[in-house]
């Protein structure tokens, strides 16, 4: 399935983190607890901020860390606390919805794997050396960010103020 | 040695597992979360052509970084609005959301 593989540390490394992400995904959609579902999320968080790593995006792996698996997964905890969770999932009655559901999304990802493996695409060659060796990898994306992508950058935080803005209006409880 | 498909390929599993929860789950916090993982699943796509790709460059990396931003608002804005459904309409069920339902 996969030609010309070879055991190395971080092929090793790469198995243990997609077997621990996709773990964590699994038991996100079988638990039946909503927080422990709140916990699995942050497992697939940092295990996926561990692959950034390994794609040499060390700045994004520790911005997937802070971010991700630090605010929004407390976040999530704290909308779960503050709202009413039946502890158990209630299974009221047995609907043909998630089979429907599952047949669609393995069709999907059916799809998509067929394209990624046997559709005879060459990928790039892999084996090139890493384009970013040696360099500074928070220097190049401050660098980046601050004369290619100024205008985005400025356009983001008016995004942010927005969102808080909205969110905090949509939250705030209107007493007349 | 990493290659382009095994990425690939997780990410594709990844996604293919937030859809599913996305479609399924009663929850709504859940079906949030089930999209963040969908997010995260195109963030490595993103990143991996950035390393991997013909004309290798940081510039994946700087879309991720946009697109993490733009996450991390859309999740805001979601808790606060389910934080108003549940404070009007006191469930936190997505079956009962349905005031717009045809």
């Amino acid at each position: 399935m996969f030609e010309g593989f070879e055991l190395t540390g971080a092929s090793i490394a790469f198995f243990l983190i997609s077997l621990f992400v996709i773990a964590c995904g699994v038991l996100l959609l079988n638990l039946k607890n909503v927080v422990y579902m709140a916990l699995a999320i942050g497992g697939v968080f940092i295990g996926v901020a561990a692959v950034y790593i390994l794609l040499e995006a060390e700045f994004l792996a520790f911005i997937q860390v802070l971010l991700y698996a630090g605010a929004i997964t407390i976040m999530l905890l704290f909308a779960i606390m503050l709202t009413r969770h039946d502890e158990i999932e209630s299974q009221t009655r047995i609907t043909a919805h998630p089979v429907w559901s599952a047949l669609g999304v393995i069709g999907l990802g059916g799809i998509i794997l067929y394209v990624i493996k046997f559709s005879g695409i060459r990928w790039p060659n892999s084996a090139q050396e890493s384009p970013f060796a040696g360099q500074d990898n928070v220097k190049m994306i401050g660098e980046q960010l601050f004369s290619q992508y100024v205008i985005p950058f400025e356009l983001v935080s008016v995004v942010l103020i927005v969102a808080v803005v909205g969110a905090i209006t949509l939250a705030n409880k209107e007493d007349n | 040695m990493l290659s382009v498909e095994q990425f690939l390929t997780l990410a594709a599993i990844l996604f293919c597992i937030g859809l599913y929860g996305a479609l399924t789950k009663r929850n709504i916090i859940i079906v949030l979360v089930s999209i963040e993982l969908m997010l995260n699943a195109v963030n490595i796509n993103l990143l991996t052509f950035a390393r991997f790709g013909l004309m290798p460059s940081i510039d994946g990396q700087i879309f991720t970084l946009f697109a993490m931003t733009v996450a991390a608002a859309e999740v805001a804005v979601g808790l606060a609005i389910l934080i108003a459904l549940y404070r009007n309409r006191n469930t936190s069920d997505v079956r009962d959301q349905d005031l717009m339902k045809w």
